[in-house]
């Protein structure tokens, strides 16, 4: 579990972020929602540490993250995986050897069981015969997947998705959208997804957050979304004709 | 301020830089990479800009110089002179940077703006050690080799054209190249090839490190780091040559 206490952030003057206090349970798919800019993928940030926050604290299984020391930070970080929007994978290295990366720098087996390893989890996420080509070579649905294959190498406790389905068509979207629940599920990790795309909120999301005017404005289940009637939650969320039929559909207001 | 805060954030990357890497073998791997991308592949460059430099010395100072009280060695003795000790170590350096400075900081700029950077931090991967140090290790190797090549060529395009066109026999050339040779003079000049491949890697790897923004920002990178590693090579190389020849 990942728990956030009093998290503000600044940039200078610009204040991004005001007074956060959050849950993220294990073994569900906490989205975090919220307009452009509000702020989201800055919490995702101060959440793994690329942005140390301006006051409050970042608790992994209790352990406050900012108290720990850089060892102990480097140890937790292995147990981390992440998936960027653009999915980060490495140019220079191909498919295999991107998944290959975090065994290769931090799993004691040797090479022939990093290779089984990296191969299992390129399988596991549907990518075959790809494994010798460069990340510029492949699509953009599939540069998700060998992401999430990497994140998922070294067993995560932890999995971050920072938009997984941005620039993806609404087919490739799902399946990316399954894959990160179907990966929640088995490996019971504490997963936060950071979208705005409400078809995965609908289709995936346990625990929403919705970030607005820089503080945790709304929390809850998938089927409270739906019927709460928190006004700029009702407004962005079913912002869409399409998501209002599904409100209906689902028996909200 | 923003210089001493370069500067200070400069040595920080450095001390990161130099911490203890996570696999020795990763790194390795990478620094041999490295050698083949910065060193071999800059040896055509290097290799032309020798040869016509040389050339170009022998036959300056022969039409410059062309006196018969000049002894017949002077030629010779200038080309190898101005190859070892600046020519070959510094000027060439300072091409390197251009080509190699500006290759270091595209990379990991575009690393950076590209989220990968991002990426190697969240693993818990020492980004600037990993990206950085097998650029130092691997310039700092292969330089001096590139330097070496580098003379070699300068004195042999200087006998070349010395002799293709006719401004000097060979024999007196040869003499020329071996009048009052001082071996130090290729020691100074090592010396300072090793400095100047740090400065390369180390100014040119801080710009691409702290590169924000897009691909505009990574073109800037590029820019800076050649013209600050051009900069620093040149007091650098007025210092060392304070400290090495006086």
């Amino acid at each position: 579990m990942i728990e956030v206490k009093d998290l503000s952030k600044s940039f200078g003057a610009v204040e991004v972020l005001r007074g956060i206090n959050a849950r993220f349970g294990k073994g569900k798919v906490n989205q975090v929602i919220g307009k452009s800019g509000s702020g989201k993928s800055v919490l995702a940030k101060c959440l793994v540490g690329l942005h140390p926050p301006t006051t409050g604290e970042v608790l992994y299984d209790g352990e406050s993250f900012q108290g720990m020391d850089k060892e102990r930070k480097k140890l937790l970080r292995q147990e981390i995986g992440m998936l960027f929007q653009s999915s980060a994978l490495f140019d220079s290295l191909t498919v295999m050897e991107n998944v290959l990366f975090p065994l290769r720098m931090f799993a004691t087996m040797s090479e022939s069981e990093m290779r089984d390893r990296a191969a299992f989890c390129l399988k596991r996420v549907n990518i075959e015969g790809a494994n010798s080509k460069f990340p510029a070579e492949i699509s953009g649905g599939m540069q998700k997947r060998v992401g999430i294959a990497r994140a998922i190498a070294m067993n995560p406790k932890y999995l971050f998705v920072d938009e997984p389905n941005s620039g993806l068509d609404p087919q490739t979207s799902i399946v990316i959208d399954n894959l990160i629940q179907e990966i929640t599920e088995e490996y019971n990790t504490t997963t936060i997804v950071i979208t705005h795309d409400m078809n995965s909120v609908i289709g995936i999301g346990d625990e929403i957050f919705f970030i607005h005017n820089k503080q945790l404005w709304w929390q809850g289940s998938r089927d409270e979304l739906v019927k709460s009637d928190n006004q700029e939650l009702q407004e962005f969320i079913f912002a869409g004709s399409l998501m209002r039929q599904v409100r209906t559909a689902m028996g909200g207001r | 301020m923003t210089l001493l805060f370069h500067i200070g954030r400069y040595f920080m990357l450095l001390g990161e830089v130099f911490s203890k890497p996570e696999r020795f073998r990763v790194y390795w791997r990478r620094t041999v990479e490295e050698m083949e991308l910065l060193g071999v592949k800059s040896l055509g460059i290097v290799a032309l800009l020798s040869l016509f430099m040389g050339a170009v010395i022998a036959i300056q100072t022969k039409t410059n110089i062309d006196s018969p009280l000049i002894p017949f060695y002077v030629v010779g003795f200038t080309v190898r002179q101005s190859t070892i000790l600046e020519f070959s170590p510094t000027i060439i350096s300072l091409i390197l940077a251009g080509k190699v400075g500006s290759t270091i900081a595209a990379e990991i700029g575009s690393m950076r703006v590209r989220e990968q950077i991002d990426a190697l931090d969240i693993m818990g991967v020492n980004s600037a050690g990993y990206l950085i140090l097998p650029k130092i290790i691997a310039t700092a190797i292969i330089n001096p080799f590139l330097i070496m090549i580098s003379m070699f060529l300068s004195i042999f395009g200087g006998w070349m054209a010395g002799v293709l066109s006719g401004i000097i026999s060979s024999s007196n050339y040869i003499a020329g190249v071996q009048w009052d040779f001082d071996p130090y003079i290729v020691t100074y000049a090592l010396i300072k090839t090793v400095v100047f491949a740090v400065i390369i890697a180390t100014v040119s790897g801080y710009q691409g490190y702290y590169t924000r923004g897009g691909t505009r920002e990574v073109g800037i990178s590029s820019t800076r780091a050649v013209v600050y590693s051009d900069v620093v090579i040149l007091i650098a190389n007025y210092l060392l040559t304070q400290l090495l020849l006086l």
